[in-house]
């Protein structure tokens, strides 16, 4: 505990209502008679599926593969029969639906053979093929494939493994019980990790909220061979953001536009690494988490969820009550809110908090901005917020990202300080799917431009070649009539010349579009591109509103 | 709806009430050593800048409540009224206000909008049209034989007949008017010094009205309603001014801490330049305007046509924000130093 650590800027620190789920202990999955599971439950290609309707299928068998280097399989939560693989309402906050594979449980809950692995006796490569197919992600919020994370690549080894327990949001206490329960396990996982990426400083901060936990892991840490440090850090929202959490523990930066990967550090929630140590020790692949099921309701809990297991399932087991507002999965600062309850539990659904009208009353109307700067002052990226909104607002995209739009978290600290309560974030969430559908659309008509362009192109060169057909045919029966031999030689050249005409207008059309090309499309992180692909089908989904007569407003 | 879902107990009504409230040290201050007629200043100016608010809101199509709730139009009218002369006629009074209510804020477009602090604008407007009746400052009661009544000062501000014998006894010069006067005459700052008007550091009086201003804007500072940078920045660049030119000539420049003491010097740090609207932003852009502030508001006083330069050093600092905050956007996380390039 004697280590330094290092303050992040701004910040913010709401009521935490911690203490009205995290006392009790984790009660076990319940078994719902469907469950529906979709298919795209982390960044990267959607799962294929790799069974078929009337399929009998037991409890943790893979039903759908990972499609590619980024991507990861997907498994039945208990036993049953595929009665669907369509198209269902999922939690998103599009409200859109997603391909699923739906499973009527035949309530005997049996497992396939476990299957438990040395990860010793592994080689590395292999060992993520296998954790890959087991189907594990991200459990802190971003459900990136784990097994990608904990490939170290061309750079060998990741100096220093940060485990995250830092579960700053309101409300949320998954990670808190998982800590107090399942200390020992987790650092199972935490060796497994060590083991894959090398690493020399392994570190795990955990916010000082959260005693209990912390006093669990001191203890299994104790227990390990290896070094591993529990850091306490002062509870201030998001400071269990990767970034921040990694600012704290170590005082380094990631540079804007990179992954900690740049700096050689590798973060983790502490969910995954436990999700990680049940795979590699007893051969379970990822078909449940916990989740919190907080707000109002009669009991809040943590509750160990069979993914696929339909929201209603857990607000009736902990108590719905009279007077509920709506629904979010996640918390208060970052949360989606659900359309309705029959969507299911996903792999990064950590907190499901009804809300109420007191809990959550309603947002008062916005003022305009009196550029106080509070909002500056709590933004943990250090940008300046107010200039945002005012760009943003404007629709002035090109000022908005100089003033670096893009290395926005969304972390809604400005949105919770401001005094004018305007809804910040909402502005840069505009701004970002604007640009990007912008960027899109300009590459769409740089490539018809081009298209054109070289149609043009073609019709002149043909309209060229004909003439020199035609005047080389010429020449032909002039030397025809004069020497024979001489023929040869010109028509050569002219297709030489033919040849270098195209290369060089290719070459033009390639630098051209090398030029135009915009920079915020390309090249991108798979997160970025799920973030740009649930923009568009926001978009889309407004659209289509849209062009839908006015409805009176949902009931919540 | 999208996230977040939960609000900080804050609101503008909140941070305008507590400048009204860091202002009452000021207030009371200013009746303990002036009179009570400042009271009346105050009320004509917080009804008139009420009333132009709710027409102004209402021929904008605009809600009335949620900004005439928000008190930021009591703020422009007590900071006016402070700034005013304490037996300034009352059309001055409503003219001033008038024109910082109608032209400054709501012809600018309102709450956030505008580009100078309305308040300013409203001095700055007097000052140039009517600098005769500017210069009505009653003197502080310590050296007036006879202080005027609440209701005599009713009377002179609503341009009834007091007796002129009674009005010469209680209108003084105030310190920075001697000063500039004794100058002028060829005295020396020490010779004027020695007149009764001047006290500790300041005026008689008047050093301590800046200091009660000063209080409320350490009251601001401590609930985080301000920043230190602009205060602290305005009264170094006063200090640093000052101090350079009575260092170089202390026969014809006033010592640096006689400039700090003047009630508008405070007033200006603490409440004026710190009104976030028409302010810098970016803490390094905050420090520039409060040190230019600073700089201009001697330079006025030493060199410009009237006695003060606060108002007219803050509205020319007002211009220079959107370039200041340009050029001093802090770095970001994990960011270089300075802005990217604007796309091409």
């Amino acid at each position: 505990m004697s280590r330094e650590l290092f303050k992040f800027k701004g910040g913010v620190h709401p009521p935490e209502h911690k203490a009205e789920s995290n006392g009790q202990p984790i009660h076990p999955p319940p078994l719902p008679r469907k469950l529906v599971i979709p298919l795209r439950q982390h960044i990267g290609n959607p799962a294929k599926p790799v069974v078929s309707v009337g399929d009998h299928v037991k409890k943790g068998q893979m039903i759908a593969e990972a499609d590619g280097y980024i991507s990861t399989a997907v498994h039945a939560s208990s036993s049953g029969i595929v009665t669907a693989i369509d198209m269902q309402p999922v939690p998103h906050i599009s409200g859109l639906p997603d391909l699923c594979i739906t499973l009527e449980t035949d309530g005997r809950d049996e497992w396939i053979p476990h299957d438990p692995l040395d990860y010793q006796a592994m080689a590395p490569a292999d060992l993520r093929m296998r954790l890959r197919d087991m189907g594990l992600a991200g459990l802190g919020g971003a459900v990136f494939p784990s097994a990608v994370k904990l490939d170290p690549g061309a750079a060998q080894t990741f100096p220093t493994l940060i485990i995250n327990g830092g579960e700053c949001e309101p409300w949320i206490t998954c990670d808190d019980v998982l800590m107090r329960h399942h200390a020992d396990e987790t650092l199972q996982g935490v060796a497994i990790m060590r083991h894959l990426l090398g690493s020399t400083e392994i570190l795990i901060g955990i916010e000082d909220n959260k005693p209990e936990a912390i006093a669990a892991m001191q203890a299994a840490a104790a227990k390990v061979d290896f070094a591993v440090e529990v850091v306490m850090v002062p509870a201030r929202y998001p400071g269990g953001g990767a970034k921040q959490m990694i600012q704290t523990l170590t005082g380094k930066q990631v540079p804007s536009g990179k992954l900690s990967n740049d700096i050689g550090i590798q973060v983790f929630n502490v969910g995954t690494t436990y999700a990680l140590a049940r795979a590699v020790h007893h051969g379970e692949p990822l078909i449940s988490r916990l989740v919190t099921v907080t707000g109002h309701v009669l009991r809040p809990q943590n509750v160990e969820v069979l993914i696929g297991t339909p929201m209603h399932t857990l607000i009736t087991l902990a108590g719905e009550r009279d007077g509920t507002t709506g629904v979010l999965m996640g918390g208060p600062m970052m949360g989606v809110p659900m359309p309705n309850l029959d969507v299911p539990v996903v792999k990064a659904t950590n907190c499901i908090l009804v809300k109420s009208a007191e809990l959550f009353p309603p947002l008062p109307k916005a003022l305009p901005c009196i550029r106080c700067t509070r909002c500056a002052d709590a933004c943990p990226a250090e940008l300046q917020p107010q200039e945002l909104y005012r760009f943003a607002k404007a629709a002035d995209f090109g000022r908005a990202q100089e003033y670096h739009l893009f290395d926005c978290i969304e972390c809604g600290c400005c949105s919770y300080v401001c005094p004018s309560h305007i809804p910040l974030v909402d502005f840069y969430r505009y701004a970002k799917g604007e640009i990007w559908a912008r960027e899109k659309e300009k590459r769409a008509a740089d490539l018809a431009r081009e298209r054109h362009e070289f149609r043009l192109f073609r019709q002149e060169r043909e309209k060229k070649e004909k003439a020199e057909k035609l005047a080389a045919k010429a020449q032909a029966k002039r030397a025809e009539l004069a020497a024979a031999p001489a023929a040869e030689g010109a028509a050569a050249s002219a297709a030489d010349a033919k040849k270098a005409l195209i290369a060089a207008a290719l070459a033009r059309a390639q630098a051209k579009k090398a030029e135009v090309t915009p920079k915020n499309v390309d090249h991108l992180p798979p997160d970025t591109q799920h973030e740009i692909e649930e923009i568009e089908a926001r978009r889309a989904k407004i659209r289509e509103l849209a062009r839908k007569p006015l409805e009176p407003e949902d009931k919540p | 709806m999208p996230s977040p879902f939960i609000l900080d107990r804050t609101s503008v009504t909140q941070v305008m009430a507590w400048v009204l409230v860091a202002l009452l040290p000021g207030i009371a201050v200013y009746v303990w050593i002036f009179g009570p007629g400042i009271l009346i200043t105050l009320a004509l100016a917080t009804v008139t800048a009420l009333a132009a608010e709710a027409a102004m809101l209402k021929a904008r199509g605009y809600p009335a409540k949620p900004f005439l709730t928000d008190l930021s139009a009591i703020v422009t009218a007590w900071l006016l009224a402070l700034s005013l002369p304490s037996l300034a006629p009352w059309w001055l009074i409503v003219t001033g206000t008038l024109f910082a209510i109608v032209v400054a804020k709501h012809l600018y477009g309102g709450l956030g909008q505008n580009i100078f602090n309305p308040a300013m604008v409203g001095y700055a407007v007097l000052i140039v049209s009517f600098p005769v009746q500017m210069t009505q400052w009653a003197g502080p009661l310590e050296l007036t034989s006879t202080p005027l009544t609440l209701a005599q000062s009713a009377t002179v501000i609503f341009g009834g007949d007091i007796a002129k014998s009674t009005f010469d006894a209680v209108t003084m010069a105030t310190p920075l008017d001697a000063l500039r006067t004794g100058l002028l005459q060829q005295h020396t700052v020490d010779e004027i010094m020695t007149q009764s008007i001047f006290g500790h550091y300041g005026g008689v009086g008047f050093e301590w009205l800046a200091a009660a201003f000063l209080l409320g804007g350490i009251l601001l500072w401590a609930l985080r309603i301000i920043s230190w940078h602009v205060p602290l920045a305005f009264l170094a660049g006063i200090w640093l001014t000052a101090g350079f030119l009575h260092f170089f000539d202390a026969g014809r420049f006033g010592a640096p801490w006689f400039h700090l003491f003047a009630p508008s010097v405070m007033l200006g740090a603490c409440f004026i330049a710190t009104d976030p609207v028409s302010g810098a932003t970016t803490p390094r852009g905050k420090l520039i305007f409060g040190l230019g502030a600073g700089f201009l508001t001697i330079t006025i006083r030493t060199w410009g046509g009237f006695p003060d330069g606060v108002a007219f050093a803050i509205l020319l600092m007002n211009l220079c924000v959107p370039l200041i905050d340009q050029y001093t956007q802090p770095r970001i996380y994990g960011g270089a130093s300075k802005p990217k390039e604007p796309p091409a």
